[in-house]
C-alpha cells in the first residue's frame, strides 16, 4: 500500500540511535524540531554542536553533525572557541536549565552580551534531570525536588531565574524568545522559533536563544500526560511565553 | 633574524603569532597581563581570533572549543587563574586536542602577592586537574628560551595530542633581554583526521568529548594516554649543562632559580670547587635518566628552587639516596641572590653531608636561623 500522506518521519539529520530519554520526557521532541530546521536548512554538514552535562550529555549521539561534549555549564564557551575560528560554520549550544542558568550563568551571560553569533537552545524543566531531580534555578517557588523536599522555600533558596527576560537585556542579543512543548500547537511554534535563531545565527545577526519549556515526568513523578499539563498549568504562568527580544532585522526574516 | 629587545610576556606574544596562532583567549592577571593586551592588538591587526573572556574558567573553555577544530590556539595566566583553568586543562587532556597555556607563576598560596615564584611546579608537573593525565610542562630561565619554547610547545602540543604548558616565574616574564625572533610562519591549517570542523560533504560526522562511561573504554583511555607519555619521555626530555665534565656538587635548578645558581656555581669555579649545574627545560617529562647517571659519578646534589622543594622530590626519586641530595629554596616571592647559593655551596663542601637527613627538613632548619 503506498503512503499518500507523508506526515511524519525520522529526519535524515539525526543518527540511527536509540534514545536514552526517559518515555513522556519532551528533550526527544526537542531534539526531533532541531534535526528538522538543520535539515530544512540545508546546513547539517556545516553544523558542529556542543552538548552539555546533563540529561542531554548524550545529545551528541543523535545529531548526524559534528559535536563536541562542554564541561558543565561551559558550553557557550566552547562554542565561542568554536565560532571564532570557524565563522562560517553553525555552531549551536543545547543546554538544560542546571548546565545554563546555574553553573554556566558567567558563560551565557557573557557569550550573549559579546553577541557571539551562536544559537543556543535553552531547556528549562525546572530541576538537575541527570542527577535525579534536584532543584534548580528555574525550580518553582514551593516545587518539590530531592534537594527541597518540603518545596522550594524562596526566603532560603531564592527566587527562580527568568532566563530569556534577563538575556534579552543585553544589547549583543539578537533573538531571544521562550516557547513550550507541552502541545502540538505550541511544538510548531516553537519549531518556528528554532528556525528563526538558526536562521539569526546564519545571516550573522548575534546571539540567538530558544528557551524551552519542557517536562520531567521521571523526576516530578508524574504520568507524561500530566505532566504536559503541569507545564501548561504551572510552568507557562511562571515563565510566560513571548518573544523578549527579536532585533528589526530578524523580524523581517519570514519562516 | 636581528637581535632585538624583547619583554618576556611580549615575546611569547609574538613568539606564538610566528609559530601559526590562530586564537588566543584571555583573562588579565599580573604578572602575565602583557601577553594579553599585546595579542589584543596584535592578533586583530592580523585577522587572527582575540577574545578577552569573562574568566579564566571562559578563556579555557573558548581554548578548549577552538581546539577541538585543529588550529593552533594558546591562553595564558599566572598562578590563581590557571587554578580556575584546571577545570578546562583536564577536560582538553580527556579530549586528546592540543592545546598551549602559559603560566608566569606569582607567590601563593591563595591571593598571594605578584612576586616571582615557582610554587605551582606540582600543579604543573604532576597534574592539576582531575583524573589520570600528564601534561608537558617547559621551563625557560631566559627571553630567548622563553620564545624557542613557545615556538616548540605547539609542535609538541599536536604531536601528541596533548596540552604544553610554559611555567615561567615573574622575572623571565617581566624582564627585557636581547632575543633573536623566528621568520613569521604562514598559517597553514592541518587536515587532522580527529578535528570537528564541520563534516562539509567530505567525510562521516565526529565527535570530541572526555567521555568514557564504560570503565573498560576508560581504562584504555587511560593506556592510551599513558603509552603517548612514555613515548614523550623517551623523545622529549630537554635540559641544559653546566660544567658538568668534571663535577663533585651538581647543582639542580629550573627557570630563574636555575639562572641564579648558573651566578652561584661561576663564582665557585673561580674559586675552585668542581661544582656543575644542571637546568632541566622540560620539567614534565622530567630530565631522571640523567641525574641518575649523575648520581653514580657526582659526591652531591643541591636543589634549589623558588618554592618549598616540590621539583626537589623529583630529584630524589632519581637518586634514589645513593649520595646526599641537599635543597636550599626561597619562597613567597623572594628570589634568591647568587652569594646565597654560593654558600650552600661552600657549605655543602665543608661538611660532612649524609644521605639520612631529610633535606628539607635540615633546609627549614637553617632557614629558622635565618
Amino acid at each position: 500500500m503506498a503512503i499518500e500522506n507523508l506526515v511524519y518521519e525520522r529526519p535524515e539529520a539525526f543518527t540511527d540511535t536509540p534514545t536514552h530519554y526517559c518515555p513522556g520526557c519532551t528533550h526527544g521532541v526537542a531534539h526531533h524540531l532541531i534535526a528538522e530546521v538543520l535539515q530544512e536548512m540545508n546546513i547539517v554538514e556545516k553544523t558542529i554542536g556542543v552538548a552539555p552535562v546533563g540529561c542531554s550529555v548524550f545529545a551528541y549521539n543523535y545529531f548526524d553533525t559534528d559535536f563536541v561534549e562542554a564541561p558543565h555549564g561551559r558550553a557557550p564557551a566552547m562554542a565561542t572557541g568554536i565560532k571564532r575560528v570557524m565563522p562560517d560554520r553553525i555552531v549551536f549550544t543545547y543546554q538544560g536549565d542546571g548546565d545554563l542558568a546555574s553553573i554556566g550563568m558567567g558563560e551565557i551571560v557573557h557569550a550573549a552580551a559579546r553577541g557571539e553569533n551562536l544559537t543556543v537552545i535553552f531547556i528549562n524543566n525546572a530541576n538537575f534531570g541527570m542527577t535525579g531531580g534536584q532543584m534548580a534555578p528555574t525550580t518553582l517557588p514551593g516545587m518539590k525536588t530531592t534537594s527541597s523536599v518540603n518545596g522550594r522555600d524562596v526566603e532560603t533558596q531564592g527566587y527562580p531565574i527568568k532566563v530569556a527576560e534577563m538575556l534579552s537585556t543585553l544589547d549583543g542579543v539578537g533573538y531571544c524568545v521562550r516557547r513550550s512543548l507541552h502541545d502540538p500547537k505550541n511544538i510548531r511554534l516553537a519549531k518556528k522559533a528554532i528556525r528563526t535563531a538558526f536562521e539569526t545565527q546564519a545571516r550573522g545577526l548575534g546571539f540567538s536563544l530558544v528557551e524551552l519549556l519542557s517536562s520531567c515526568p521521571t523526576n516530578w513523578g508524574m504520568t507524561p500526560v500530566n505532566s504536559l499539563k503541569f507545564v501548561e498549568e504551572h510552568m507557562i504562568p511562571a515563565y510566560p511565553l513571548g518573544d523578549y527580544k527579536v532585533s528589526e532585522a530578524i523580524k523581517q526574516i519570514k519562516v | 633574524m636581528p637581535k632585538e629587545l624583547w619583554k618576556g610576556n611580549e615575546a611569547i606574544a609574538e613568539a606564538a603569532v610566528r609559530a601559526g596562532l590562530e586564537a588566543y583567549f584571555g583573562y588579565p592577571i599580573t604578572p602575565q597581563t602583557e601577553v594579553l593586551e599585546y595579542l589584543s592588538r596584535r592578533m586583530p591587526e592580523l585577522g587572527r581570533t582575540f577574545v578577552q573572556a569573562e574568566s579564566e574558567l571562559g578563556a579555557i573553555n573558548m581554548v578548549y572549543g577552538a581546539a577541538c577544530t585543529g588550529v593552533r590556539v594558546m591562553s595564558s595566566s599566572s598562578s590563581p587563574g590557571v587554578s580556575l583553568m584546571m577545570e578546562g586543562i583536564s577536560y582538553i587532556a580527556g579530549t586528546e586536542v592540543p592545546a598551549v597555556l602559559v603560566n608566569v607563576m606569582r607567590g601563593g598560596p591563595g591571593l598571594g602577592n605578584i612576586a616571582p615564584a615557582q610554587g605551582d611546579y606540582n600543579q604543573a608537573v604532576h597534574g592539576g586537574g582531575h583524573g589520570d593525565y600528564q601534561p608537558i610542562v617547559l621551563a625557560p630561565a631566559s627571553v630567548q628560551e622563553a620564545i624557542d619554547l613557545t615556538v616548540l610547545s605547539f609542535d609538541l602540543a599536536e604531536k601528541y595530542r596533548a596540552i604544553c604548558m610554559l611555567i615561567l616565574d615573574g622575572p623571565v616574564g617581566q624582564m627585557m633581554e636581547p632575543a633573536e625572533m623566528p621568520e613569521m610562519k604562514p598559517i597553514q591549517r592541518a587536515n587532522w583526521d580527529w578535528a570537528t570542523d564541520g563534516k562539509m560533504g567530505k567525510r562521516e560526522r565526529r565527535v570530541l568529548s572526555s567521555i568514557y562511561l564504560d570503565p573498560i573504554e576508560e581504562e584504555k583511555m587511560n593506556l592510551r594516554l599513558l603509552h603517548r607519555w612514555r613515548a614523550i619521555q623517551e623523545n622529549e626530555v630537554r635540559y641544559k649543562e653546566y660544567f658538568l665534565d668534571d663535577a663533585e656538587i651538581v647543582v639542580i635548578g629550573f627557570g630563574t632559580a636555575g639562572r641564579v645558581a648558573l651566578s652561584a656555581v661561576r663564582e665557585a669555579r673561580a674559586e675552585g670547587i668542581k661544582v656543575g649545574l644542571l637546568r632541566p627545560i622540560t620539567v614534565s617529562p622530567f630530565p631522571h635518566k640523567i641525574i641518575d647517571e649523575l648520581a653514580g659519578r657526582v659526591g652531591a646534589f643541591l636543589v634549589t628552587e623558588m618554592n618549598s622543594g616540590q621539583m626537589l622530590e623529583d630529584v630524589r626519586l632519581s637518586v634514589r639516596n645513593r649520595v646526599p641530595v641537599e635543597f636550599y629554596g626561597r619562597m613567597g616571592g623572594v628570589v634568591p641572590f647568587p652569594d646565597e647559593i654560593l654558600n650552600e655551596i661552600k657549605r655543602m663542601t665543608a661538611s660532612k653531608l649524609s644521605v639520612d637527613a631529610n633535606p628539607r627538613d635540615a633546609w627549614l632548619d637553617r632557614m629558622a636561623r635565618i
